[in-house]
């Protein structure tokens, strides 16, 4: 209980850390002033988020491999994570984009494809959400996250390829786009603090679901005996 | 008996069963012009714009009404229990997704053939000169919807709210074929009439890919 | 029909089911002797069709496993030809009697396909309407399409799950009477049914499940008839 409380305590510093770090730290940006510092967050977010869905496609195999529990315990809470951080980066999008263009939404190719990978996880957690037994529900859902994690090196090129037929203005710089050396140690220290983030948040629901799980066993022996 | 020959026959009962009484076929057609029509209102069809919309509106059309023909694919064999027979019957399960998906590119290029000419007068796109390519394009993208819908639809047979979840499972995942297929489509109808080998060859890849997870997983969703 | 000599056994070791957290079926062990005709007995829900559609491997053991013992030569003695026949027709209402047939016949690999399913078509007496569609046909002719496409292959081992169910006398006793035939020539039988009837009177054991375990068995205590009964009150 302690050894969680500490973990949790460090994540939580560490997060506080690269906060700091990207309001009086890294320098202020040329061209569009102070709130490009929120990229840190937004980058940040979104490679925690991939990271999250890639974990969550390992569970999957290894569960339809193996049909462990703990499996479909990590898969679903990875998908959870995942999706919160990628909604943290669809959200500080349109954030950053607005003062700076003008504009809340731009259809570039990161963007996009972000969007449909956020929809496919949502698609994920709602099939979940209609299958009652809960091995079909694990199985089933681990196939489909399967199918949904080989698709997205399909969207991200297919927009991308797409997008280079069709080029907007790009505003949105990669992350890799002209970073001065103090904005890129910033950048990867922000990157370590939501990795950090992203396993506390997974390891908790793990053990929220695992506990839940203990619960619905201990209810069911009291109900037959 | 080996999975081809066993793929063989089930495809065939798949193409007897429907064309006797054709329904799948003739509400597609149905719902796909009437879509179609739909979308006509939305935009200024005599101008030049309307070339730029229209085949990426035809693709969304042929998507729409791709999640909607899948939805019996498995759903019917759940009347009388007729997917047990076929799981007892079969040597590899893989076999009833073959034929299934085998028939379902059928019936959609057959019903996007159909709506081809229609289309190219509706939007006056003359397609004559293309259509060799385009049969092309229309097969393997319609190979593409059928490879993930046919997998998704034995998901979401299992699943409650089936009508919608085939749907939302199908079309995200679809995104790269929509737009492989609407590019290439575009830039066929196109006057330099365009044979876009690389979205043509995208296509390619997303079919091979998802026949190889559908290869990889497929039993694992006909398991009980 | 059949080559008795070919007939395995049935070997149960602790098979476990589980859905979710429910238990479908507990520490399963039975040894079913070949030639044998064993009635399986229980409420609904005791576990009956889990361990039909396990024999048939329809569904996969949470735990556990099961064997064919002793059956036909060079065959992997988890592979058996087994025919099953549900609570559900399986069998195709858009298609003919003799589609249906021919369907089966050929994925199922059955040599020289058309003279057996005329064959069986004749059996059971449903060759004039062999070109009629199945969902023209009563619940007791379907029942009797789906008994055809179960014995296509000539199984050695039959599972049957609640077979009578819906048929009118006049088919339950060519039902029993098909039965009867079967298990004369060697056949391995597994019926699930709720209780006394001219099918259970084919049986020479019984087992009674309840809340998927083994509670009686013949072979090991009681008489077939007595868990037949006692099964009519529970």
């Amino acid at each position: 209980m302690a050894k969680r409380a500490i973990w949790g305590a460090l994540v939580v510093l560490l997060v506080i850390a690269a906060a700091y770090a990207s309001f009086f730290v890294a320098p202020t940006e040329n061209s569009m002033g102070e709130i490009q510092r929120i990229f840190y967050l937004h980058a940040a977010s979104g490679w925690a988020g991939m990271t999250a869905f890639f974990v969550c496609f390992v569970a999957n195999i290894f569960y339809v491999l193996g049909r462990k529990q703990k499996w479909d315990w990590i898969g679903v809470s990875a998908a959870e994570v995942g999706l919160a951080f990628t909604t943290v980066l669809l959200i500080t999008g349109p954030i950053w984009a607005h003062p700076v263009w003008g504009i809340w939404w731009t259809w570039d190719a990161r963007l996009t494809s972000t969007f449909i990978l956020w929809m496919l996880y949502i698609a994920y957690l709602l099939l979940r959400g209609m299958l009652e037994e809960p091995d079909r529900r694990a199985l089933l859902s681990a196939v489909f996250g399967i199918f949904a994690f080989i698709d997205v090196p399909l969207v991200f090129g297919a927009i991308r390829w797409w997008r280079t037929q069709h080029p907007q203005p790009v505003i949105m710089g990669g992350p890799g786009s002209g970073l001065e050396p103090t904005m890129r140690k910033v950048f990867f220290f922000s990157v370590l603090a939501m990795h950090a983030l992203m396993v506390l948040l997974l390891s908790e629901r793990y053990r929220l679901e695992k506990t839940r799980d203990e619960f619905l066993e201990v209810q069911r022996e009291a109900e037959a005996g | 008996m080996s999975l081809l020959s066993n793929a063989a026959v089930l495809l065939g009962k798949e193409l007897r069963t429907e064309f006797r009484s054709r329904e799948l076929l003739t509400t597609t057609v149905v719902f796909i012009l009437m879509v179609v029509v739909l979308f006509s209102f939305t935009f200024d069809t005599s101008s030049a714009e309307s070339k730029r919309f229209a085949p990426g509106l035809l693709w969304l059309a042929f998507l729409f009404a791709a999640s909607l023909m899948l939805q019996p694919c498995f759903l019917r064999e759940q009347n009388n229990d007729t997917l047990s027979a076929l799981r007892l019957s079969v040597s590899d399960p893989f076999a009833i997704f073959l034929a299934k998906l085998a028939a379902n590119t059928l019936f959609l290029l057959l019903t996007e053939l159909l709506m081809l000419p229609v289309f190219s007068i509706l939007f006056n796109v003359p397609a004559g000169p293309v259509v060799a390519p385009l049969i092309l394009v229309f097969f393997l993208g319609s190979l593409g919807i059928s490879v993930a819908g046919t997998a998704l639809s034995a998901i979401s047979a299992q699943a409650r709210m089936r009508e919608l979840m085939l749907p939302i499972l199908l079309l995200p995942l679809l995104t790269p074929v929509l737009i492989a297929s609407a590019e290439a489509t575009a830039a066929l109808l196109d006057p330099a009439h365009a044979f876009r080998k690389d979205w043509v060859g995208f296509l390619a890849i997303f079919d091979v890919v998802f026949l190889t997870a559908m290869w990889l997983f497929g039993e694992y969703l006909l398991e009980e | 029909m059949i080559e008795p000599a070919s007939a395995p056994g049935i070997r149960f070791d602790k098979i476990d089911k589980r859905y979710g957290g429910l238990y479908a079926l507990r520490r399963v062990s039975l040894e079913i002797a070949k030639g044998e005709c064993v009635a399986l007995v229980g409420r609904n829900g005791s576990g009956k069709t889990t361990l039909l559609r396990i024999t048939a491997r329809l569904a996969r053991p949470t735990s556990g496993t099961l064997a064919f013992v002793g059956g036909i030569p060079g065959h992997d003695s988890q592979l058996a030809p087994v025919g099953f026949v549900a609570h559900a027709t399986m069998v195709y209402d858009e298609l003919t009697a003799e589609e249906n047939l021919l369907l089966f016949g050929r994925l199922l690999g059955v040599p020289e396909v058309s003279t057996r399913v005329a064959e069986l078509l004749r059996e059971i007496g449903l060759y004039d309407r062999r070109t009629s569609m199945l969902r023209t046909f009563s619940r007791g002719m379907r029942q009797k399409v789906a008994v055809a496409r179960a014995l296509l292959h000539r199984p050695a081992v039959l599972l049957l799950d609640e077979p009578a169910t819906g048929l009118d006398s006049v088919s339950v006793q060519w039902l029993a009477r098909t039965l009867k035939q079967l298990r004369d020539s060697g056949c391995t039988i597994l019926i699930s049914l709720h209780g006394e009837s001219e099918i259970s009177a084919l049986a020479t054991r019984a087992v009674r499940l309840d809340s998927g375990a083994v509670v009686a068995d013949s072979a090991t205590g009681g008489s077939a008839a007595a868990i037949l009964n006692s099964s009519v009150s529970g």
